[in-house]
């Protein structure tokens, strides 16, 4: 059970992050690296905030706020600077890595006490002794919701419409007289916007903040996006957020059941790359690979 | 009044393959005119199109619409005032959005697009009001996804889209080019229909002399970046296609299709 439980958690949060990874990587056809930096930055932001006593629910809106300027920049150096997408990736993450050790003033930084979003004294007055334990995983569930409304909202606006247009299209965005590249920036806001705040909610959930905890986050927002989007394609009814949420969980079902077999956590990396690649293959996303690996 | 002045532009300046595409090219298109343009390719017709829309730079000269010089204006800022139809009709319509979503998306452009319903399902009446007279039956298809049409099916309802909102030009780069005769004949007609409606100024590109010579009130041929032959109002309308034909071969270029 209590393995369930955690991925869930793990799975809700990762879920936030991919939402935000699908922004950029199934829209805007934009592999956006800047994710292995801007996860931990939420992380070290709550981390943080939460050590120094304020009050969880505003890490929250400030994550979401930093992981957008984050992602602009990434947007900035693309857009106005002419750096090809990938590289415009690198350059934000390595340059988070330290903009991260700043932050949290030490590569690893607990917060096994202090109260967290899932763990405070307005919550714990809610919440019946009895689901003490399911408790993370309801909030968790409840914000990952609210994150996958307001997006699917988000994308049936104008503006949300020009988003879609310019990943499909982005011709016809100029032929609109808009201008393409505003458009890519602002995509890359708000997915990392996202991805910051899944990473607050990381800090929160694990109770500790690491500067090494966002390498590989883009392989498992991608992952999720993979197979959500290849398990669910023939499925009209579900919407993309939904199984994009669906992948994040099952991805984590997935590695959970690794280490389950027998494999340490310190192969985890390995276990996410290998499964990454299965994904790959079994979803025959052909193209992607190719532009991958030639990237 | 759209006026090309002195336009010179180089391909691969100071390479090997350096082309000299324009030298001092210029022309004017007076208020709604409706000019076909044809040529041999790299004739200079389709750069000529890039040069007015801003998709490529030109190296001198300048590119004025009534009188405001918009030679360094971006290519964005140019297509607030400028429709196109392009011979590729996936690049007029965004293939994952349905019918209702990419004409909603048509229909504001020159307003902002804010964080206001997308769909606007208001107009939607009005939508399958243009589609219907095509008889392509999309008007039944609003919530079909673009990508499930046809190349013509995609071609007409990107030429409603690129006109729907007001626009000074019209441009079309050998939009019928890349769709089998029939459909070629429905979304010609439909052009026709559009530009008289709207009077709106078009610069037609085809690769089909027949259409050159029945459709638009000028014709310009164009050889290499230059207009060898340039006829409108009288002298344009007694024109026939052997014409047409007899003045291709006197500059001794392949015929297109």
């Amino acid at each position: 059970m209590a393995l369930i439980i955690s991925v869930i958690e793990q799975g809700m949060i990762y879920a936030i992050m991919s939402l935000g990874v699908y922004i950029t990587y199934k829209i805007l056809d934009f592999p956006d690296l800047t994710v292995d930096g801007s996860f931990p930055l939420g992380a070290a932001i709550a981390a943080v905030m939460i050590a120094n006593g304020v009050p969880a629910i505003v890490t929250l809106p400030v994550c979401f706020l930093a992981g957008g300027f984050v992602g602009y920049l990434t947007g900035l150096i693309h857009v106005k600077l002419h750096v090809r997408d990938l590289l415009s990736g690198i350059i934000m993450m390595t340059a988070l890595y330290t903009v991260n050790l700043r932050i949290a003033g030490k590569a690893n930084l607990p917060i096994y006490t202090d109260p967290t979003i899932f763990d405070n004294d307005f919550v714990n007055g809610i919440f019946p002794e009895a689901l003490r334990d399911y408790q993370a995983a309801i909030i968790l569930i409840i914000i990952t919701v609210i994150v996958k409304l307001l997006l699917d909202w988000y994308m049936k606006t104008k503006s949300g419409f020009l988003l879609r247009a310019v990943g499909d299209n982005d011709t016809l965005v100029t032929s609109l007289g808009i201008d393409k590249g505003r458009i890519r920036i602002i995509g890359l806001t708000l997915a990392n916007a996202l991805v910051t705040l899944g990473g607050c909610l990381y800090a929160q959930q694990q109770r500790y903040f690491d500067v090494t905890m966002g390498t590989g986050t883009v392989v498992i927002g991608l992952a999720s996006v993979i197979i959500g989007t290849s398990l669910f394609r023939k499925v009209t009814l579900i919407n993309v957020t939904t199984s994009v949420i669906v992948g994040s969980l099952l991805y984590k079902a997935c590695v959970a059941a690794a280490i389950r077999l027998g494999l340490a956590a310190t192969d985890l990396k390995l276990v996410t790359a290998i499964l990454f690649l299965v994904i790959l293959v079994l979803s025959m996303d052909k193209k992607r690979k190719v532009a991958g690996a030639d990237a | 009044m759209l006026e090309l002045k002195n336009i010179s532009k180089t391909f691969n300046a100071g390479t090997v393959n350096e082309l000299v595409l324009f030298k001092n090219f210029s022309l004017s298109i007076g208020d709604g005119e409706f000019v076909s343009v044809v040529g041999s390719n790299g004739s200079g017709k389709t750069s000529m199109l890039n040069i007015i829309c801003g998709s490529i730079d030109i190296d001198s000269g300048a590119v004025v619409i009534n009188g405001e010089d918009i030679s360094r204006q971006k290519d964005y800022l140019r297509h607030r005032r400028i429709g196109r139809v392009f011979q590729d009709p996936a690049k007029g319509t965004c293939p994952d959005m349905t019918i209702l979503e990419n004409m909603s998306l048509a229909d504001n452009k020159g307003k902002p697009y804010s964080l206001t319903k997308g769909s606007n399902r208001e107009r939607k009446e009005y939508y399958q009001s243009l589609l219907a007279p095509l008889g392509l039956g999309l008007e039944e298809k609003m919530d079909v996804k673009v990508r499930t049409l046809s190349g013509g099916q995609r071609q007409a309802l990107a030429l409603l889209m690129s006109t729907m909102t007001p626009i000074d030009f019209l441009i079309l780069d050998e939009h019928t080019a890349a769709l089998d005769p029939k459909t070629a004949e429905i979304i010609m007609q439909l052009t026709d229909r559009i530009v008289k409606e709207k009077k709106v100024t078009t610069i037609m590109v085809t690769h089909n002399l027949r259409y050159a010579v029945e459709y638009g009130d000028r014709i310009l041929m164009m050889h290499e970046g230059k207009a060898v032959m340039d006829r409108s109002g009288e002298e344009k309308k007694n024109m026939d296609i052997r014409d047409v034909l007899q003045f291709f071969d006197e500059i001794s270029i392949e015929c297109g299709n």
